[in-house]
């Protein structure tokens, strides 16, 4: 069924007596995988407490697989699976025993959960060592039983909370494929969050940029990401042009380029085809500076927080106002 | 980076079967929930953890069963016509080594779910809160009634063969898991909140073993110093607070137990109804301090 919503909010908000941890968000989000970005306390870890059902929002609505987490938190736990953030693993059981259990706390009958529990973990790179006791893993290891538990009841939509959290390169690498796997070859939704925002634009179909319980955007990666392909330039300067910087984007935009400032003593060159990376050699090669660097640079999704300017500033005052209220 | 990550070749041969889905019956919060009662009180015996944690708990069931089979050993030998403790009597006699085990299965039961933060991934499932509670409280409950139960069946048992009297015999063991049935439905409340409160096992043990023995040794005291005064009446009274000497006076009052309280004078029936509602108030109120404490478990 493409097309039909998997988590819909509208105006969903809500407040504590401190601060306001959601404030109207309205999102639609569709099958696939969908990054969930925000800095620390902008909001995550509460949608999804709301949109399993765990905790009643101040107001608006959620609807998770068409089910309203108001009133079938049950109905939708049981067809989603949840990987929380910290550790979350008894180290005295094996991995087997552990996953088998949360099986059954899922509603498996017995020899469904053993069957599924031994599908799972291989699928998530867990073999032998499935069998000692979880206490030994190192976090690569853990973080794959915590996907395991998430994934063994076939849910339809899983909730990823930092999968990538304390992991090293490789490691990352390894989980973020996994994720992919999740939905390419599994066939269930992802909603996954992060802080870091370079990792979810290589994962996701779609991003959703939360900031003080507030979206900031909704779209597909894409979209995010194919706006502009442009080249970074950094030169040397020389004796003939003590500003190498200032000359080059002088040079090539009596060429016809359109050149921008960047960064530092970067130039940024919006790199239309082929021909761009030519000019700009003969630029510099005319000019008789020295090419540092020169690469293809992309819009990271971290320029969307400067893109929405005074956003996170906008929050912190109600929030430092209610506290102060609170306190006298 | 798409090819299946560091594996061997018979094993990728294995990860060709590719993903299947499950299509069968998904059997909700009260399967969970019963599930999580088998899981916790095979816990408590130590039922599926390795080896050493196995021991303490069958090494105090040993304990606990021993007086039963010297009692039948005896019994059976020299012929007595009554074994030496009634079965309703048997539990109370046991009681501290019941307080241990109890302060061993409670924080076994719930102090590693909060230390180890699984608790979560319960929550995030099917079952709720009372779900998780109830399933905690039942197992604990469960558990040290087979805990206690079992030196009880050894001894009718026991009490048949040395050919006691029937009906005699059938009656006072029946009283006996009655009052054992309330002993362990209350202490199981009162431990299982104690040790839900902190994360550390060693503090639960410690906890549980203090809000056990202080106050049934300080109602005990207390009751001495009134019965030396005189005011034999209020010795009933007394009884009320402390949860051991609570279900004392239930099983003297109701049934047919010796009085053990300093003077042996038997509560009065006001008394005895005082018991039950404070027996039944207390473990009420321990479950509802305990669905409230996992409010803030959650997520």
């Amino acid at each position: 069924m493409p097309g039909v919503s998997v988590i819909e909010t509208e105006s969903l908000t809500k407040r504590y007596p401190k601060v306001t941890a959601l404030d109207r968000l309205t999102v639609d989000i569709g099958p696939g995988v969908t990054g969930l970005v925000g800095a620390n306390g902008a909001g995550k870890s509460t949608l999804i407490k709301i949109l399993l059902g765990l905790a009643p929002a101040t107001e608006g609505t959620a609807r998770v697989l068409g089910k309203d987490s108001a009133t079938e938190g049950g109905a939708i736990r049981e067809r989603v699976g949840y990987m929380p953030e910290h550790d979350c693993l008894p180290p005295d059981v094996s991995a087997t025993e552990f996953v088998v259990h949360m099986a059954r706390m899922s509603g498996l009958p017995r020899t469904a959960a053993r069957e599924r529990t031994a599908d799972t973990l291989r699928h998530v790179g867990l073999y032998e060592e499935r069998y000692r006791p979880m206490g030994g893993y190192s976090t690569g290891m853990k973080q794959r039983v915590k996907l395991a538990q998430a994934l063994v009841h076939d849910p339809r939509l899983v909730l990823l909370d930092e999968p990538t959290n304390g992991l090293d390169p490789a490691g990352r690498d390894e989980m973020l494929g996994l994720i992919r796997r999740i939905h390419t070859d599994f066939g269930i939704s992802v909603l996954v969050t992060s802080h870091l925002l370079g990792e979810l634009e290589r994962t996701s179909d779609h991003i959703v940029v939360v900031d003080g319980g507030r979206l900031l955007r909704s779209q597909t990666t894409a979209s995010f990401t194919e706006a502009t392909a442009s080249l970074a330039i950094e030169v040397t300067d020389s004796d003939a042009h003590p500003d190498g910087t200032g000359a080059l984007t002088a040079a090539l935009a009596d060429r016809g380029f359109a050149v921008t400032a960047g960064a530092g003593h970067l130039v940024h060159v919006e790199a239309a085809d082929e021909a761009v990376y030519d000019a700009v050699r003969d630029a510099i090669a005319d000019l008789g500076l020295g090419l540092i660097r020169m690469e293809q640079r992309r819009h990271r999704i971290a320029e969307v927080f400067q893109d929405a300017p005074d956003a996170p500033r906008a929050q912190d005052t109600p929030h430092a106002l209610a506290g102060q209220e609170a306190a006298t | 980076m798409s090819t299946t990550p560091s594996t061997t070749p018979a094993d990728a041969r294995i990860h060709d079967i590719g993903y299947r889905s499950y299509e069968g019956e998904r059997l909700g919060a009260m399967y969970a929930r019963r599930s999580l009662l088998v899981h916790s009180l095979r816990g408590a015996f130590g039922l599926g953890r390795s080896a050493r944690a196995k021991v303490l708990p069958f090494g105090l069931f040993a304990i606990m069963c021993m007086p039963a089979v010297v009692m039948v050993a005896v019994a059976v030998t020299t012929g007595l016509d009554e074994l030496p403790i009634e079965y309703s009597g048997y539990t109370m006699f046991m009681q501290p080594i019941i307080g241990l085990y109890i302060a061993l299965a409670a924080p076994q039961m719930v102090s590693l779910d909060l230390r180890f933060k699984t608790i979560p991934l319960y929550f995030s499932r099917p079952i709720d809160r009372s779900d998780y509670v109830s399933a905690k409280a039942a197992a604990l409950a469960s558990a040290l009634f087979v805990f206690s139960a079992i030196p009880l069946v050894i001894a009718y048992a026991g009490g048949l063969l040395a050919e006691l009297g029937f009906t005699d015999q059938t009656t006072a063991f029946l009283r006996g898991l009655v009052v054992t049935a309330i002993f362990c439905v209350v202490h199981a409340a009162v431990a299982l909140l104690v040790a839900s409160l902190t994360p550390r096992r060693g503090f639960g043990v410690a906890a549980i073993i203090s809000v056990l023995t202080i106050p049934y040794f300080a109602a005990t005291a207390i009751m001495a110093v009134a019965d030396e005064q005189g005011s034999t009446d209020a010795v009933g009274w007394l009884a009320l607070f402390s949860p051991g000497t609570l279900v004392e006076g239930i099983e003297a009052r109701f049934f047919g137990g010796e009085v053990e309280f300093p003077g042996e004078v038997m509560p009065s029936a006001a008394a005895g109804a005082a018991y039950l509602v404070a027996a039944a108030a207390l473990t009420a109120l321990c479950y509802v301090l305990l669905t409230r404490r996992y409010r803030k478990a959650g997520l």
